[in-house]
């Protein structure tokens, strides 16, 4: 057995009201790839906190144990001097600086007074060639992708000289091919000998890259799976730790549903970029939603589906958009703007819960009533009673748990955020819903909830448009599934007929038609 | 936790201001032995103040759409005054000046909105422009001199002489004179019943639709607020009677109050600065929520130009220099955040008096005004360092 790089040893940590960490014990051996999963809250990141000092010594109990020895980390550099680098999810780069000075913020080459920029960016170039950019560390920041912005935050950690690398979510914002370029860049650095956990939802990329995956539930480690057997572990094995039972179906069947007429049509939208008005960002779309139907639309992140979505909701993006969109038959000119597609009993529930869906500082029942006041108030004065009960309806409706409607939103969980979404979308009484990642970024047991609520929704007779960049959730939810690569659709089929295989040689031979 | 039952420190952190508040008057009243809970120094609180709740109350809205402020509004105080009081001293009705005033200041208040709402300017740029160009106008129509007001009927109105209360109606009636003035009485009584009344009204509703909030700490609320309205209005009917700014001071806290709690626009308000985009995406005009915001705020720097006027008994071309930054601090005293969509008008009204009680009682210690400029702003800046704290804590 090799050498045992990490220990944590019965750490408890509480706040005020709830364990967070309960007697969690955690091992990583050293050169290994060990993988954090777990439903959200249930206590991944709070252990990484306690592991980089963000919760320093004396607000937790129990040992940790690095490289030997018991270790009291009162801050991040403490953790970081014993090169324990924590790679957050969000990325924690300044747009407006260059590359190099965004590696070295706080710990400047040189000295603090004279900062030496030549050293600053030969060292910078050198560690960006490491994780395999060829971009020079003097580029700024905001001039480069999310996908490579993230490859500069792992350089950024190894300039730290970090021996134990911790990446939380790091995929969470890239596309299908940058998340596989950097799970291979993690294997190429166990090659070399370096250590590194990630916390990670994309289980299927965890079956991937880790050696063993530790599985935590309700503040506690439930198991430890190996996954250095010829065969990856199942993600349906993963999944039964992380929520306590076999789950048998992911997605719930949608039962005597009959789909009716078409509802919605959309032909030959094209739609330009705001920014640069020369570039079609949506090119010659056409499609069309029956009534009780539910539509996937499947694409990398990059393929235009949340462009398509918004320009036919009022136009709230792009420029110069052309085509005809038919609802029921009749051709109808949304004026730019969401209250009239509103109006036209159109929804579009955001993929940005936090930016663009919710108002993170207002109640739950402010939050549901937000996009249809009109129905709760007499002559625009609300009643709010009425409102109390709309907001009331809807949590029972949907099983958000919260003490109270009265309760922020900004103090929900992903998944219940993501109700209070839908429910604020549902109250609008819209007939066609376009659905933007219904599902990302929440656990397991949320997702099968959003999953019955949208069959709720197909059995109402709506047409539900369902964006998503998970083929797993597109092949088991969709009636038909459309395939946008690229800004244009390039594929249609229906569920019954489609596979992962076929979906990915469409979008394969789309890419190189170019 | 039981929802009912509060603990020591989250009543602290709910009423932080209210206890300063209490704080602060007991300590004025120890120094200055009682003078300054006098009925006159009581009825000079509110009437040197009547400006501060007034633009306090527009300033809120700008706050709430994001931490915007306007600091034109001095400038347009002086501005509206000075015309009207000009318009006044070449013997126009006095009506009709004083509805040139409130339509200048919502022209004006529109005007500015519209480069804010419709053009994206920043709104401290768009106001800082703003606060110089009426400083100018300002002087440019009172010619640089100071020019008076006489007009009996609008002094009293206003708030302005020494016959600026309500008259005593009840005692002319029964043709007596002396004190304590009945009227007075009589409509402070009345507004806590009513006030009363709507409470009760909204605890059965609340027990009728099974809505879980504390009665007792409602019935609470209510009590403390009716014995405090009780007690001011008792000081001000051994004074000279109910004011006649009050009046006005109440009608515009009454109608913000409103506009903030129970109307669409005043939802919209919150939602623009608690995210505009989403508020955006679920079909609220964004940019009209900020033009209604700043309008409004025009409004009520046209009423605070018409109270500044009746005050001075005219105007000059450097007064109500500052009375943006008054409140500015009165808001963000009472707890509106500065990113915006959080804030009440009961906090701010608390962050007026605040700063209106430690004003006066310094003025009756006879402290220096260079030093009270001091105590101010540390005052300020403390206020917010609570609000700051007590919301890291919850974390």
């Amino acid at each position: 057995m090799a050498k045992i790089l990490l220990e944590m040893k019965n750490i408890t940590k509480t706040f005020p009201g709830v364990k967070a960490l309960d007697n969690v014990n955690f091992q990583v051996e050293e050169g290994e790839i060990h993988a954090l999963v777990g439903e959200n809250g249930a206590g991944k990141s709070t252990l990484m906190n306690v592991l980089s000092g963000i919760y320093p010594y004396g607000t937790y109990e129990g040992d940790i144990i690095y490289d030997g020895k018991v270790c009291q980390f009162h801050n991040i550099k403490d953790s970081e001097k014993l090169g324990i680098v924590i790679i957050h999810q969000e990325l924690a780069l300044v747009p407006e600086m260059t590359i190099g000075e965004n590696m070295y913020l706080g710990n400047e080459r040189g000295h603090k007074l004279a900062i030496d920029w030549n050293t600053t960016y030969s060292e910078a170039d050198k560690y960006l060639r490491m994780v395999g950019l060829s971009e020079s560390s003097k580029t700024q920041v905001k001039d480069i992708g999310t996908g490579k912005q993230q490859l500069v935050e792992i350089a950024k950690a190894l300039a730290k000289q970090a021996r134990l690398l911790i990446l939380d979510e790091p995929t969470s914002s890239l596309n299908e091919e940058d998340s596989r370029a950097l799970l291979d860049l993690m294997l190429g650095f166990k090659k070399q000998g370096m250590t590194m956990i990630i916390i990670s939802h994309k289980l299927n990329e965890v079956a991937y890259v880790a050696d063993k995956i530790t599985v935590v539930r309700d503040g506690a480690t439930i198991e430890t799976i190996d996954n250095r057997g010829p065969e990856p572990v199942s993600e349906e094995r993963i999944i039964k730790g992380m929520v306590g039972r076999e789950m048998t179906n992911r997605f719930p069947k949608r039962e005597g549903v009959t789909v009716g007429d078409i509802q919605l049509e959309v032909d030959n939208w094209t739609v330009h970029h705001p920014l640069y008005p020369e570039r079609k960002v949506v090119d010659n779309v056409s499609m069309y939603v029956r009534k009780g139907e539910v539509v996937g639309i499947y694409g990398l992140m990059g393929a235009g589906r949340t462009e398509l979505a918004m320009s036919i909701f009022g136009q709230t993006y792009g420029v110069n958009i052309s085509g005809t969109m038919k609802i029921d038959g009749k051709e109808v000119k949304i004026k730019k703007g969401a209250d009239d597609a509103i109006r036209h009993k159109i929804a579009y529930v955001t993929e940005d819960r936090k930016g663009n869906g919710l108002v993170l500082s207002q109640s739950i029942k402010v939050n549901t009533s937000l996009a249809h006041l009109d129905a709760i108030s007499n002559h625009m004065v609300i009643d709010g009673d009425k409102e109390y009960a709309v907001a009331e309806e809807y949590r029972e409706k949907l099983k958000t748990k919260t003490p109270s409607v009265e309760q922020l939103v900004g103090n929900l969980s992903g998944g219940n955020q993501q109700k209070v979404l839908l429910a604020k979308w549902m109250f609008a009484e819209p007939d066609i819903m376009l659905l933007d990642e219904p599902t990302r970024g929440i656990d397991v047991g949320a997702k099968y909830e959003i999953y019955c609520i949208i069959n709720d929704l197909a059995a109402a007779g709506k047409c539900v448009v369902m964006i998503s960049s998970e083929l797993p959730e597109v092949l088991g939810m969709s009636d038909r599934i459309y395939i946008m690569n690229e800004g244009k659709f390039v594929g249609e089929m229906k569920a019954s007929e489609a596979t992962q295989e076929n979906i990915m040689a469409l979008i394969l031979q789309s890419g190189r038609g170019d | 936790m039981n929802e009912n039952r509060m603990s020591v420190g989250a009543f602290f952190q709910k009423y932080t201001m209210i206890i300063a508040l209490v704080v602060v008057v007991i300590f004025f009243a120890i120094l200055t032995g009682g003078k300054n809970l006098l009925p006159g120094n009581i009825n000079n609180l509110i009437s040197q103040n009547g400006y501060v709740f007034v633009l306090a109350a527009g300033m809120l809205l700008c706050i709430l759409t994001g931490g915007n402020i306007d600091l034109s509004v001095g400038s347009v105080v002086c501005f509206t005054a000075a015309v009207g009081c000009v318009l006044m001293d070449n013997d126009v009705n006095m009506w009709i000046a004083v509805l040139a005033m409130l339509a200048i200041g919502l022209l004006i208040g529109a005007f500015q909105g519209f480069w804010i709402a419709k053009l994206h300017v920043p709104a401290f740029i768009a106001t800082l422009s703003g606060m110089y160009a009426f400083r100018g106008f300002s002087n440019v129509v009172l010619g640089g001199y100071q020019v008076s007001v006489t007009n009996e009927a609008f002094l009293n109105l206003f708030g302005g002489g020494a016959k600026c209360y309500v008259p005593d109606f009840i005692r002319q009636a029964m043709g007596t004179t002396g004190k304590p003035n009945l009227t007075c009485l009589a409509i402070g009584i009345i507004a806590v019943l009513i006030f009363i009344g709507l409470k009760v009204r909204k605890i059965l509703i609340q027990k009728k639709l099974n809505i879980h909030q504390s009665i007792p700490a409602q019935l609470a609320t209510t009590a403390v607020i009716s014995a405090v309205v009780i007690w001011l209005t008792f000081k001000l009917a051994s004074h000279k009677g109910f004011p006649t700014v009050l009046i006005w001071i109440g009608l515009v806290l009454g109608i913000y109050q409103y506009i903030t709690t129970k109307t669409a626009i005043g939802r919209h308000l919150y939602a623009v600065g608690g995210n505009e985009k989403a508020t955006a995406l679920s079909g609220v005009k964004t940019r009209n929520v900020y033009w209604f915001a700043y309008a409004s705020i025009g409004l009520m720097a046209g009423l605070a130009g018409i109270l500044t006027a009746a005050r001075a008994k005219g105007i000059d071309p450097t007064y109500a220099e500052g009375y943006e930054m008054d409140a500015i601090a009165s808001c963000f005293i009472g707890g509106a955040s500065a990113y915006g969509g959080v804030g009440k008008v009961s906090g701010m009204i608390v962050g007026a008096v605040l700063m209106g009680v430690i004003n006066q009682g310094m003025n009756i210690v006879g402290v220096d005004s260079n030093f009270q400029k001091v105590v101010k702003g540390l005052v300020l800046l403390l206020a917010v360092v609570f609000d700051v704290l007590s919301k890291r804590q919850k974390r």
